[in-house]
């Protein structure tokens, strides 16, 4: 078989999309998903597309985020430099909230699993204290007695000189009784204990638990199809690094779903995107820009839990559409963060919640088709009851009418969302318009009329099947694999012929997992990035490098010219006559998979507006009821053009047409929402 | 003016409170020393063209910084009173500690964002600079008794006039520093921070016009002043004393009480501090201005739910005499301001814990403990490590205490050892939790730490602290036990020595080889240590959070 198969394993469904490149189709699937037995879920699904035998399958996974929010993963041990087992629990000397003084932070690894051995590298490479390898395995075997499952090696300044990190290494693999054994210096060669520590001990922490989910999936696929794990990053992995640096699928589902906006828009002919993601408990965004999605360099996952990995930049705000809305002390109307979840749900659903939520008000307003919920699981959803739980909580205390008190929630939770977005697009120096909004999720086409209004933005792309986005993005992933290293080199006087060698280096072993990984490409990319700043400065700007994979012609004066630019995109003066230092390298190989051809999409020659055609009802608009086109979505023939205000249904989706407002469906069976 | 819907002015609040959040993260990023960098001493927001007052605050800020700022910006519209030649493109930069808060390090500049030739509203910018001159460097000078010993002072000055530097005062800046490429870094990044909200506010401004964005800002300061006002009357009326005391005055070895009578009478408060100490020789004293930032940082722990804007303020009343070293005037020395307001805020936490003892938390470690350690380069060129440290909060109807959390004045992070280490000369040989500095209770204090520190450099290494509770520890709350007290010892060619001042630090030398050591106080316990669940002490004492002696001692525990 030659198909390629994208697997999203979520909370709440599984979601598959098939491609067979050849014989150019494809089949979606929506699964149940089991929580706790994912790999079942896993099964079912792939039975749903045809079988295990498929040829390459990939994997976006919420196994690794799961297990680090529920805490559910193994006892872990830590063996460290003398002195120092606690920078896991002192964090950065933080707290939860800047107001507030209550709450406390519980490690992944308990005080007595964090064992000290003699040991000591300074911060300029120099050995000190030679690890004392003995003591390695009798702590590595003290914390087997203790019920370790995996172990992390986090010794002081090892991002200078792995020496004695990888002693330690070989020591404890002496004694360990199996693979999940984890060196900071090999997670994440960079300078900073704290978030090198609890980078490398999250590594440990999802091994066991990653490991044998991949070993479940693979047993269960007996060979018949490779399978690959996408990573925080947007870019595939092998399920051998996958094991060895599970730290970095943290962010695999959702990374998915920003790799496949990115490449639907662009066939659609727009570079410059803002994903927009509404689920029950948060709305997530992501920005595009010139095609290639934000990558941010950490991330806390909670309170206290680091992960420094190049991830996929994700912002989440507490707004989805379980979001309670509530007025506060001071009559402010806000929406979320807590929120009803799908369990008990908005009031809509008759399951014991009675506080509204923003899903009730679009129920109360019309924009949501009560009679056909998404999901199939109810049956019908309780107007009245989202109405009498908007009127009390909302509309009484602000002395608004129903109706108007389910508009106010939906303007208070528009205007949360236009936040996020103008945080990661206008706050960044993006111009809005030259941006699309593309909404996935179920929930997302609601709000495109708002956000494109708010902000501004060019139009919305509402893809054709937003509900599967994610599995979408997992057949369109390119391999991909990162690599830091702390240099700490002055500008002044470089030895470029020396950087450009040790790059060269760098980038054939990050080419050569590339390689390893199996998955058939037509070239890779290796990209160079430098961290650099003002020598004195702690933070540093990433220097994209304008050079080959020999990183050929590389010279002090290019360096300083890449630097400048990059920090007069960050901030407004340059500080002439102050050293500039390098701080550390980055390197990222990228295998490009051959394109994929979205015309698979095109709406079929049976479509019609006549077909599409699904009546009309009452939704509310600009302060009053308006009579409202319906459409079933998918009917839609290429070159329709439906004029605001109407309602697109789908089964994973539904999109609103606002007043003033067109939406046009494109020839790849996108509808494009826009100002008339 | 119509008044703006709700709906509205959600939407202009969380525009505003994001230009000055990004103001934030401008200067973090682009910052050089570490205090501000790493442990973000800093603070930026939007003030009141005629008042000063805070209207937006940045999230990330230094707390203490959302109070003191408005006295700030108003010593700069007091001087533009005076001069009279306000104009587009200036810029004002000082540091005077009687006229703004605070104390020399936190350098201010002021800009006005002029909409048709008149002020609209004032951006400022604050930052802990490195070094400015004085006695010690760092400039945390524990037996300073005149301001003049502390570094230098710096009035209102037109630093940009016009758009133009005026390069005289950036070089009498760098004259009167160990450090001056580091301090003309975080000038610039401050300027950065400015130029940023210049541009965005005056974006948003064009967006909804300046009618539109004055009603939003008078609107959210009615509304602050609200919420506060509910949350006083949801105290019971009466009249809460609580008094504690500082170690000493880094002079003379005397403690200094800091005491508060806080009267709750309907929608109203009043903080009297008038039975607290008079003016000390050293540099614990704070001026007015800094004593109501202060206690705005204490009321806006307890309520949460307040904006950070200046309503909040107007339903409290202050009683702050001169006479007392919380309302001094200069020359009076204030560098160790940071110790001075702590205590003021735990006086506050431990008055609503006598109004509300069910909602109140244990004390937090309540020290900041200012430690440089400075020294020669080879090249003749001073090298100045300065870093202040964490320790436990206290024990809340919540839970336990964080343990090595930040102080209530600061959400400043500590820069990482690998950092230091790589800028200075120094290893650290210890960074851990402190076992028994929690205090006992129901939920006990988190736990304070344990610095150790070797000196590598070749030549002597000075050695200057600042710190307190080193003999008044951090009370609990509601029946819970205090925490432990604060510690520093230094080696010497004859064995380890401890202060004769306990926590305050200066003449000191340690040669290479040698340590100092620094063990900081946990959070005072929450509730009655006897009703701690023993499965909880059971794991305090599996996980050394609490040695057996201790757990049988506070808690009667069978070992």
């Amino acid at each position: 078989m030659s198909a390629i198969v994208g697997i999203d394993v979520g909370g709440t469904f599984t979601d598959l999309f098939r491609l067979d490149a050849e014989a150019r189709t494809f089949t979606t699937a929506k699964v149940p998903s089991r929580r706790g037995d994912e790999a079942q879920g896993f099964l079912n699904g792939l039975a749903a597309v045809g079988g295990a035998a498929q040829g390459s399958i990939v994997h976006g996974t919420t196994v690794g985020t799961n297990t680090l929010l529920e805490r559910r993963g193994p006892a872990i041990g830590v063996i460290t430099t003398r002195g120092f087992r606690d920078v896991l629990e002192m964090r950065r000397r933080d707290r939860r909230r800047t107001w507030g003084l209550w709450g406390d932070f519980v490690p992944i690894a308990d005080r007595d699993m964090r064992l000290e051995v003699a040991e000591r590298t300074l911060s300029d490479g120099t050995i000190r204290a030679p690890v004392d390898e003995d003591a390695v395995r009798a702590a590595a075997r003290q914390l087997i007695r203790q019920g370790a499952q995996a172990v992390a090696v986090i010794f002081i300044n090892a991002f200078a000189n792995a020496e004695n990190e990888r002693r330690a290494l070989a020591a404890v693999r002496d004694v360990w009784p199996n693979d999940y054994v984890t060196a900071s210096h090999e997670v994440l060669s960079e300078i900073r204990e704290f978030e090198r520590a609890s980078t490398a001990a999250i590594n440990a922490y999802l091994q066991p638990v990653v490991a044998s989910y991949v070993a479940k999936l693979e047993a269960a696929l007996a060979g018949q199809s490779k399978l690959h794990i996408v990573q925080s990053n947007g870019g595939i992995m092998s399920t051998a690094t996958a094991r060895r640096l599970p730290v970095r699928t943290a962010l695999s589902g959702p990374a998915a779903g920003v790799v496949a906006g990115a490449a639907l828009a662009k066939a659609a002919g727009f570079d410059n995107l803002i994903t927009c993601d509404l689920g029950g408990t948060s709305f997530d965004v992501s920005v595009i820009a010139n095609g290639k999605a934000a990558v941010a360099a950490q991330t806390t996952i909670e309170f206290g839990l680091v992960i420094r990995t190049p991830m996929v930049e994700i912002t989440t705000i507490g707004a989805g559409g379980g979001s309670i809305a509530w007025v506060d002390r001071g009559g402010l109307l806000q929406v979320g963060p807590e929120s009803a979840g799908s369990v008990p749900g908005p009031a809509c659903y008759g399951q014991g919640n009675t506080r509204p939520t923003l899903t009730d008000a679009q129920v109360v307003l019309g924009r949501i088709n009560a009679a056909r919920p998404l999901g199939g699981e109810l049956k019908s959803l309780d107007v009245e009851a989202a109405r009498r739980a908007i009127d009390e909580h909302v509309g009484t205390p602000l002395g608004l009418a129903p109706d108007n008190a389910a508009a106010a929630i939906v303007r208070v939770a528009d205007a949360r969302m236009a936040g996020a977005i103008r945080l990661v697009s206008i706050e960044r120096g993006h111009d809005p318009q030259k941006f699309v909004a593309m909404p996935f999720g179920g929930g997302g086409a609601l709000h495109v009329g708002a956000l494109i209004r708010e902000i501004g933005l060019r139009c919305a792309v509402v893809p054709r099947f937003p509900g599967i986005t994610s599995a979408l993005g997992c057949v369109l992933a390119d391999p991909r694999h990162d690599m830091v290293q702390t240099v700490n080199l002055m500008l002044d006087g470089l030895q470029a012929d020396a950087l450009a060698t040790r790059m060269g280096a760098a980038g054939r072993q990050a080419s050569a997992v590339i390689t390893a990984a199996g998955i058939p490409v037509e070239r890779t990319d290796v990209i160079y990035e430098l961290d650099m700043h003002y020598l004195g400065q702690t933070h540093t700007v990433s220097v994209p490098l304008p050079v080959d994979a020999d990183a050929s012609g590389l010279s002090e004066a290019l360096v300083r010219k890449a630097f400048e630019s990059s920090y007069l995109a960050s901030f407004s003066r340059l500080l002439p006559g102050l050293a500039v230092r390098i701080v550390s390298l980055r390197v990222a190989a990228i295998g490009r998979r051959p394109a994929f051809d979205f015309s698979v999409f095109r709406p079929d020659a049976s479509a019609s507006l006549e077909r599409a055609k699904a009546g009309t009802r009452k939704v509310w608009f600009d302060g009053g009821w308006r009579d409202t086109s319906v459409w079933s979505r998918l009917a839609l023939p290429a070159g329709a053009a439906i004029e605001g205000p109407a309602i697109l249904e789908q089964p994973d989706a539904t999109t609103v047409i606002e007043p003033g407002h067109v939406g046009r469906v494109d020839a790849l069976g996108n509808v494009i929402v826009e100002p008339a | 003016m119509t008044p703006l819907d709700p709906v509205t002015l959600a939407v202009l609040n969380g525009r505003l409170v994001q230009i000055a959040d990004e103001m934030d993260a401008t200067l973090y990023r682009s910052a050089f020393n570490p205090i501000i960098a790493e442990a973000h001493d800093a603070c930026h927001g939007l003030y009141h063209a005629q008042t000063g007052a805070t209207l937006v605050q940045g999230t990330s800020g230094l707390p203490i910084f959302v109070g003191a700022m408005a006295f700030a910006v108003k010593a700069v519209i007091d001087k533009v009173a005076r001069d009279g030649d306000l104009a587009a493109g200036d810029t004002y930069l000082f540091n005077d500690p009687y006229d703004g808060g605070t104390h020399l390090n936190d350098v201010r500049l002021v800009r006005p964002l002029m909409r048709g030739g008149n002020v609209f509203a004032w951006l400022a910018s604050v930052g802990h600079w490195l070094d400015v001159g004085g006695n010690v460097p760092g400039n945390f000078n524990a037996k300073a008794t005149e301001s003049f010993q502390e570094g230098f002072r710096i009035p209102p000055v037109k630093l940009i006039r016009h758009g133009v530097m005026q390069q005289d005062i950036i070089d009498i800046l760098a004259a009167n520093s160990r450090v001056p490429q580091s301090n003309w870094g975080d000038l610039n990044g401050q300027l950065n921070a400015l130029d940023l909200g210049e541009r965005r506010l005056g974006a948003l401004l064009d967006e909804y016009g300046d009618e539109t964005i004055h009603a939003a800002l008078a609107a959210l300061s009615a509304r602050a002043e609200a919420l506060m006002r509910a949350n006083i009357a949801a105290l019971p009326d009466g009249t809460y004393r609580c008094d504690d005391f500082l170690d000493n005055d880094g002079v003379t070895d005397r403690p200094l009480k800091i005491a508060l009578d806080l009267t709750i009478a309907g929608d109203r408060m009043t903080l009297d501090f008038s039975r607290s100490a008079p003016p000390c020789d050293g540099p614990l004293n704070i001026a007015r201005s800094t004593t109501v930032a202060c206690c705005y940082v204490a009321l806006k722990h307890l309520f949460t739910d307040v904006p950070a804007n200046a309503g909040c303020l107007a339903p409290i009343d202050f009683v702050i005499p001169d006479t007392t070293l919380l309302g001094v005037s200069a020359p009076r020395p204030v560098g160790g301001y940071t110790e001075t307001i702590l205590r003021v805020i735990d006086t506050i936490f431990g008055a609503f814990a006598k109004a509300a003892p069910e909602r109140a938390n244990g004390s937090p470690f309540a020290t900041i403990n200012a430690l440089s350690l400075a020294g020669w380069r080879e090249h003749g060129k001073r090298w100045v490590m300065f870093c202040f440290f964490g320790g436990g909060l206290g024990g809340n109807p919540e839970g336990d205490g964080l343990n090595h959390g930040n102080n209530p004045i600061s959400t400043a992070t500590i820069p990482p050892l690998e950092i230091l280490e790589s800028l200075y000369p120094v290893m650290f040989t210890q960074w851990a939790l402190r076992p028994d500095s929690g205090g006992p209770g129901k939920h006990r204090g988190g736990l304070g730490a344990i610095y150790e520190i070797e000196a590598l450099a070749d030549g002597a290494t000075d050695v200057f602290l600042l710190g307190e509770r080193g003999k008044y520890p951090p009370p609990g709350a509601n029946g819970g036990g205090p925490a432990a007290l604060n510690r520093f010892v230094f080696e010497t060619d004859d064995g380890e020595a401890i202060p004769p001042l306990v926590s305050k630090v200066t003449d000191v030398k340690i040669r290479r080889g040698q340590k100092v050591r620094l063990e900081t106080p946990g959070g005072g316990g929450f509730g009655d240590p006897a009703t701690r669940d023993p499965e909880r002490i059971a794991r305090d004492v599996r996980l050394g959070y609490v040695t057996a002696e201790a757990a049988a001692r506070d808690y009667k525990a069978e070992s």
